[in-house]
């Protein structure tokens, strides 16, 4: 038997490298993989728990936030393809034309 | 040590090291190969802990079509690769720190102050059986109903806002 505190530090140190990631790095693809990853951490908490207390609601929000991911997914890449057309750079230090 | 507890610290171990090759790859391509193996280990964690649909939506998902889309606006956009140039030269180390600090602080809360809520329940044979999914399914259509109605309309306007977005301008004259 795995003890669900095991599940839980493995999934502080994927957020921690999501968190990583997105502190880091200046390409704005990875810094969106990096979120992905850290939603994949909570994820796995969620299911973790939801083994232990033998119910179903923390599997049942792991299926929603896969769909949110996957919504958020769509909405970003349009995003970052647009940023790409106009800037010719996915760079994050390169967006700041609000700048004075 | 038991059985159990090995395969848990393999796939660990895998799990981590993918994490860290995602991190730290130049390339955007080895990065999303490096994120797809990591959710595939994710996957496998689900199924140890007694969660075969989620592990399936998982890969089929995650691992399917996100990061296809993640690998097709990579070679779409030829952005493999960024050129090396530091605006904050602080900004890095200052970074990392914190980030190790937060994981210690995670780490610590969670092993010390957490109760001790007990094991995870051990996968036996009947995730393989019908009635686990079944069970899902009541769950989800009976308590969860709103919520995975909302989420329908969410996903129409993800769709929709991702083409509005990604559109040719009409020129007005």
């Amino acid at each position: 038997m795995v003890p669900v505190n095991y599940y839980i530090v493995l999934s502080a140190i994927l957020f921690t490298i999501g968190v990583v990631g997105v502190l880091t790095r200046r390409n704005a693809l990875i810094i969106f993989m990096s979120i992905e990853l850290m939603l994949n951490a909570a994820n796995l908490a969620f299911v973790a728990f939801s083994s232990v207390i033998k119910s179903f609601s923390g599997q049942i929000f792991v299926f929603f936030v896969i769909a949110v991911a996957a919504a958020e997914v769509a909405v970003g890449l349009a995003l970052i393809v647009e940023i790409f057309k106009s800037k010719r750079s996915i760079d994050v230090d390169q967006m700041s034309s609000l700048k004075g | 040590m038991n059985l159990d507890l090995i395969f848990f610290l393999i796939l660990s171990i895998i799990s981590v090291s993918t994490a860290l090759g995602m991190l730290l790859s130049r390339n955007a391509i080895y990065s999303a190969l490096f994120l797809v193996l990591n959710f595939v280990t994710v996957a496998v964690f689900y199924l140890l802990l007694g969660a075969p649909f989620i592990a399936m939506a998982q890969i089929t998902v995650y691992a399917g079509a996100i990061m296809v889309l993640f690998l097709f606006v990579i070679m779409l956009l030829g952005a493999e690769e960024l050129p090396q140039a530091e605006v904050l030269p602080w900004q890095k180390p200052l970074a990392r720190g914190l980030a190790i600090v937060l994981a210690i602080e995670a780490t610590f809360i969670f092993l010390t102050r957490a109760r001790p809520i007990g094991d995870v329940a051990q996968p036996d044979a009947s995730i393989n059986t019908v009635t686990n999914l079944r069970a899902l399914g009541e769950t989800l259509f009976t308590q969860y109903l709103l919520p995975f109605e909302v989420t329908s309309i969410l996903l129409l306007v993800a769709m929709i806002g991702a083409i509005v977005l990604v559109r040719k301008e009409k020129r007005v004259h």
